[in-house]
Formats: C-alpha cells, sequence, structure tokens
C-alpha cells in the first residue's frame, strides 16, 4: 500500500447502521460537502445514476426516472434487457429541498418500508441520516435475509479476489 | 481499481470475506481453541493463524486471553448471529454507494469553485 493510498482510508468517513428498532434501521454518513451539494446529488437523475449502483453490486441501472416533487414518482429500472428486468419504485411524500426526503418503496407491495434521508449541515460538511421504516418486524427480516442472498455472489466473487490477493502476498 | 477496494472495506467485513477466518469463528461457536488447536485443524502455520486470529479480533469477532504459555480463542462481544451478518452486507453496500456518492459531490464541488470564479 502506497503512502496516499493510506490516507484516504483514514481519512475516509464512516458509515454506520444501526438497526434503531424492530421495523427501523438507520444509516449515517458524513460527506465534506454543503448540503446542497449532497441533497443535488439524490435528486437529479442523472447525478444520482452515478453512485446508486456501485460497481460492487455486479449490476446494471437501464433507466432512473425521479420527478422530486410532493407526490411524484420515481423508477429504478435494472438488468441487462427485459427478460431479466428487476424494477424499484415509489413516489416521493416529503421533499425540503436541501434538508429532507421522504418516499415509498412500492416495488413490494405493502410491505415495503419509507425511506426517509435527512441532511443537516455542519460547518461545511453534511451530516446524512437514512432511515427506514419497515410496516413490521417480519417485512424488515424478510428484506435482509433477501438482501443478504442478492448479494451473495457479489461476496462470493470478493473471496476469490481475496484469495487471490492472499496467496500474492505468501508468493512475495 | 485497487482504491476502490480498499475504501469500500472495513476491519469486519474484510474478517469476514475469508474462508479460513470464517472456518475459524464456526469452529470456535463450537468450542474455544488454542492457536496451536487452530493452526493444527486448518493445516497452517502458527504465525498464519495468529494473523487470522488477530484480524478477527480487530473485528471484534473473537477475544484471546493469554494463559501460562497459552493462547485461547473464544467467540468475542459481535457474535456472528444471522442478523449481524446481513447487517453487516447492507452496512457494505451504503458504504459502496457512498464511496461513489463522495467522488460525484467533489466533481459538484469543483464545478462550483469553476462557475464561482467566472462571475467574479
Amino acid at each position: 500500500m502506497d503512502a496516499r493510498e493510506s490516507e484516504t482510508t483514514t481519512m475516509k468517513n464512516r458509515t454506520t447502521v444501526e438497526r434503531k428498532s424492530e421495523r427501523e434501521l438507520v444509516v449515517t454518513r458524513t460527506f465534506d460537502a454543503p448540503a446542497r451539494l449532497v441533497f443535488e446529488a439524490w435528486t437529479r437523475p442523472e447525478l444520482f445514476k452515478q453512485w446508486w449502483v456501485p460497481k460492487s453490486m455486479g449490476m446494471f441501472l437501464r433507466s432512473c426516472e425521479m420527478d422530486v416533487r410532493v407526490g411524484g414518482g420515481y423508477r429504478l429500472v435494472f438488468g441487462h434487457d427485459a427478460s431479466n428486468a428487476d424494477e424499484f419504485f415509489g413516489r416521493y411524500i416529503e421533499v425540503v429541498p436541501n434538508s429532507r426526503l421522504v418516499w415509498t418503496n412500492d416495488e413490494g407491495g405493502d410491505v415495503g418500508p419509507v425511506t426517509t434521508v435527512t441532511f443537516e449541515e455542519k460547518d461545511g460538511k453534511t451530516l446524512l441520516v437514512l432511515r427506514e421504516l419497515y410496516p413490521s418486524k417480519e417485512a424488515l427480516d424478510a428484506a435482509g435475509t433477501g438482501a443478504a442472498d442478492a448479494m451473495d455472489e457479489t461476496f462470493t466473487q470478493l473471496d476469490e479476489l481475496l484469495v487471490a490477493q492472499g496467496s500474492l502476498s505468501r508468493n512475495a | 481499481m485497487v482504491q476502490y477496494r480498499q475504501s469500500s472495506l472495513d476491519d469486519s467485513f474484510a474478517a469476514l470475506s475469508d474462508a479460513t477466518r470464517r472456518g475459524v469463528l464456526e469452529q470456535l461457536g463450537r468450542s474455544d481453541a488454542s492457536i496451536t488447536d487452530l493452526a493444527e485443524k486448518f493445516h497452517m502455520t502458527l504465525t498464519g493463524m495468529k494473523k487470522h486470529v488477530g484480524v478477527l479480533e480487530e473485528a471484534g469477532l473473537v477475544t484471546t486471553e493469554k494463559v501460562g504459555r497459552v493462547r485461547t480463542c473464544r467467540l468475542g462481544p459481535r457474535r456472528l448471529g444471522e442478523e449481524t451478518a446481513w447487517l453487516e452486507r447492507y452496512r457494505q453496500l451504503w458504504d459502496s454507494r457512498f464511496a461513489e456518492l463522495d467522488k460525484v459531490v467533489e466533481e459538484l464541488k469543483r464545478k462550483e469553485k469553476i462557475d464561482g470564479r467566472k462571475r467574479e
């Protein structure tokens, strides 16, 4: 590891996740930018597309429509063609510029969570808090298990990568 | 690419991503064991096993205690329940997303600076 890399690692802002209650997950992260810029990246589809699907997810975001206003809808379509398309959609129920977004997740019927994101600016940095509130404990548990399954393949790839890295360093 | 991987991994995630270390956790779930026991079980050198246990210990998944000349390992405070595993994956997803979001936001900051200078 060179010096620049280790610096990036130590300066990195931490992402924390907490199960606040039986039906709520809370994610927090600080960004080194004013709230209006972080908010912009969440509300302009051409920017949103650049970060919502990290390479490690191994998924392809085919289209992304967002009508960011109260009552407006959004629709994300994943997959390389119509045969394996996976859609996520819902509507915005609160939109407060540069400070708060609330939307529903309707693709799973009435078991989807309501997502609340708040952007809180302090000294030029933004504390982002994302809450996912599920209708029941069972809905959250089911979502967790499903997500774990969906990411298994990615983790297998990562395993291979780390094993390969390990054997490289052993040989060195 | 290397940098991307580095920034998106953290201690506990890295700890869980190794087959030997997952095996060690499974083993310790059945009974406590010394590093020597574990090294034998997994056909590794003592030094190699010490490294693996060190990674698990740093992630809070294992604790060790030295009594006399034997270091005993047992499962740590962060028990690897199923919930912990999927919560960690969920965290990992957001961490990867936010690493990308950092880049988008940096770019916006840069553009704003340039635009600001133009207006002056």
